[in-house]
């Protein structure tokens, strides 16, 4: 009977008060390393850095015209960047992203100029292309629970052999028929490639709509229902599913979204070279990741802003125009890339492992 | 039989008028296999408004899988699940919420990287504004985080750092404060007390206690028959999948509940076996006939 008596206090010992949580245990953290959590702050000094460093080292940079120049060469990747980076932080990433921009450039370039229709017309069929393959990766992703590697880098090679044999079999060259002619060109191209003046200085139309965009990003990841299923999607898909958040709408929405951003810079290339090059768009997938890493995202997911691809992207377009202005052999500018993404791991790193230290 | 087609029987139950006694939720032989595995079978089980129905059982007895089904994550493939008397089958674990099933999982569910408020409200977030510039009540949402967390007797100065960097009983509180808030009228408690203290414990047993006198069903899932009989009304031990043991407070006692635990039955029957091995004291192990008598095991019996 010796259990019965072991068992027997542990019936009458009464629950201990709930007061004795509140011991004043937790404290908060100092401001300093409260805002070094934040994803966006490392980046953010990298880049002013950047920035600094080319105004001293290439005297041209410090003209109005260059950095137009320079925010232009960002925007390209920026736009990009801002998706990859969302479905980054909601745990996935999208290695058919490169090709996708070209595949949708494309589709609207072909069918408007076999079918002789108004460009609009293949602008629309392209965007509904982009977001088509966008949903064929979530839904491909969802269904077999493959990791996103693999699913994309699948439609990937998909995509850069169809690119490349469609354009041969249509038009019977690499690259696609000049379509500036054609009905509705002047109009798509004040949409997606225009310049206007500020101050003298001609600006791209595509650092508007990349600002834009990263605003919009920013309000949506941190003001609204959807935002916090990225995130939690990405942190852990499987508490995100028992507390009842849509997980297979968040994932499949999110590869729509980078569909969509394929299919807005997709449009621009076309709508400002008039041509596709077919054979384009290969290894700018890593950039767009690149840029959403130095940005401050997990590759793991469940961490990250739509601030922080930005700076990541101007980082990109600065040392890539810089490069030019400094008068330095431009073959340096991958590896510059380089050391600039793993000092910025390497940040992220530190800084997360300080910042949310116990 | 199954939920998906709308029969009779459906439509005569509507017509029950909605007693206090009827069950929030029921299970009537259900069961689930996993391809050719049947991880349940067979298990009635009543949850009552203002109970707390203990589910006991050693791993692998079928415990996640019961609460699986009753949160919505996975199905029944036998038997019947009903929510207020009408027979369901959940497809997601949104459903289950929508019935007012709420469950704490063993792992918290719990997104370690996000913000305590965040987590909190995560799947169920309060919104302001019109459709396209409908946003996130932030506010609110904080203070009322802050109201519901204090009410459970946790103080964090900083609603904003992860929640990764809470204790583990703090992270407990904060989900169960979380199922309590929403509104749940029953309430699923995946083996709450597993990995804390026994200070913890007892925390977390008096939010029970408050739970069921709110008024709502709870589902207590516990490895521990201490625990278990301190808040129980109604204890089923599940083994092998199956029920081996269903009776109310009244009927059994903790010693009992502790040698059905303890896999008494299963130790008696192994009694003889384990006689013929030298240094195995089966002396104070039970007879099955013994089992329900209230009987001491002793602890070496199990190892």
């Amino acid at each position: 009977m010796s259990m019965t008596q072991q068992a027997t206090p542990a019936v009458e010992t009464p629950p201990a008060s709930g007061q004795k949580q509140s011991d004043g245990r937790t404290r908060q953290r100092p401001p300093a390393l409260r805002l070094l959590a934040r994803p966006e702050v490392g980046v953010f000094l990298g880049a002013v850095a950047v920035l600094v460093f080319f105004l001293f080292a290439a005297p041209p940079v410090r003209d109005g015209s260059s950095m137009a120049n320079i925010l232009y060469q960002s925007s390209t990747i920026g736009i990009m960047a801002l998706p990859v980076a969302l479905l980054m932080i909601g745990g996935e990433f999208d290695l058919s992203a490169g090709v996708a921009v070209i595949t949708s450039a494309l589709t609207a370039s072909m069918l408007s100029y076999q079918l002789t229709l108004n460009v609009w017309m293949g602008v629309i069929v392209a965007l509904i292309v982009s977001l088509a393959i966008g949903a064929f990766n979530g839904w491909l992703l969802v269904r077999t629970g493959l990791p996103s590697f693999l699913v994309t880098l699948g439609t990937f090679l998909i995509l850069q052999g169809v690119n490349l044999a469609i354009t041969k079999l249509v038009t019977g060259n690499v690259a696609t028929d000049d379509i500036s002619d054609m009905d509705g060109f002047t109009q798509a191209q004040k949409l997606f490639a225009s310049t206007f003046e500020v101050g003298g200085v001609n600006v791209k139309i595509t650092v508007v709509w990349w600002l834009v965009f990263a605003a919009l990003a920013t309000w949506v990841l941190l003001r609204t229902k959807y935002g916090n299923w990225i995130f939690a999607v990405g942190g852990n898909k499987e508490s995100a599913r028992a507390v009842g958040v849509p997980v297979t709408f968040t994932k499949i929405s999110l590869f729509m979204l980078v569909g969509f951003g394929a299919w807005f810079v997709g449009m621009h290339q076309l709508f400002s070279f008039n041509t596709v090059q077919s054979g384009e768009g290969v290894g700018q997938e890593l950039i767009y990741i690149a840029a959403a890493v130095i940005g401050g995202c997990l590759l793991t997911g469940g961490y990250g802003s739509a601030i922080g691809p930005v700076f990541g992207a101007f980082m990109f377009g600065m040392v890539q125009q810089g490069i030019v202005y400094a008068g330095w052999n431009p073959d340096w500018f991958k590896a510059f890339l380089g050391v600039m993404l793993l000092g910025a791991v390497l940040i992220n790193l530190w800084v997360q492992r300080t910042a949310t230290r116990r | 039989m199954t939920s998906k087609e709308p029969g009779t029987h459906g439509a005569v139950l509507e017509d029950t008028p909605p007693t206090q006694d009827r069950p929030l939720v029921e299970l009537r032989g259900a069961g689930k296999s996993y391809g050719n595995i049947r991880a349940l079978h067979g298990v009635d089980l009543t949850v009552h408004p203002g109970n707390v129905t203990c589910v006991l059982g050693d791993n692998g007895a079928g415990k996640s899988t019961l609460i699986k089904i009753i949160s919505g994550l996975h199905q029944h493939t036998e038997g019947e699940f009903l929510v207020d008397g009408e027979p369901v089958r959940f497809s997601t674990p949104r459903e289950a919420l929508d019935k007012g099933i709420a469950t704490v999982y063993q792992d918290l569910a719990v997104v370690p990287l996000m913000p305590v408020w965040r987590n909190f409200f995560l799947g169920s977030e309060m919104t302001k504004g019109p459709w396209p510039v409908r946003r996130l009540d932030i506010e609110k949402m904080k203070r009322t985080a802050d109201e519901e967390l204090r009410n459970m007797g946790i103080v964090l100065d900083d609603l904003e750092q992860p929640i990764g960097t809470l204790s583990g009983g703090q992270r407990q509180c904060v989900a169960i404060a979380r199922a309590v808030y929403f509104g749940a009228r029953v309430l699923i408690l995946d083996e709450p007390t597993a990995a804390l203290g026994v200070k913890q414990s007892g925390v977390v047993l008096k939010y029970i206690a408050a739970a069921r006198e709110k008024g709502l069903g709870v589902i207590f899932i516990t490895h521990n028959p201490h625990h278990a009989y301190m808040v129980g009304d109604h204890f089923s031990v599940l083994r092998l999948g199956t029920v081996e043991l269903s009776a109310s407070r009244s009927d059994v006692s903790l010693e009992e509940l502790t040698n059905h635990m303890a896999g008494g039955a299963e130790l008696a029957s192994l009694k003889h076996e384990l006689a013929q091995v030298r240094g195995v004291d089966v002396e104070e192990l039970p007879e099955e006939g013994d089992l329900t008598a209230p009987v001491a095991t002793s602890s070496e019996g199990k190892s």
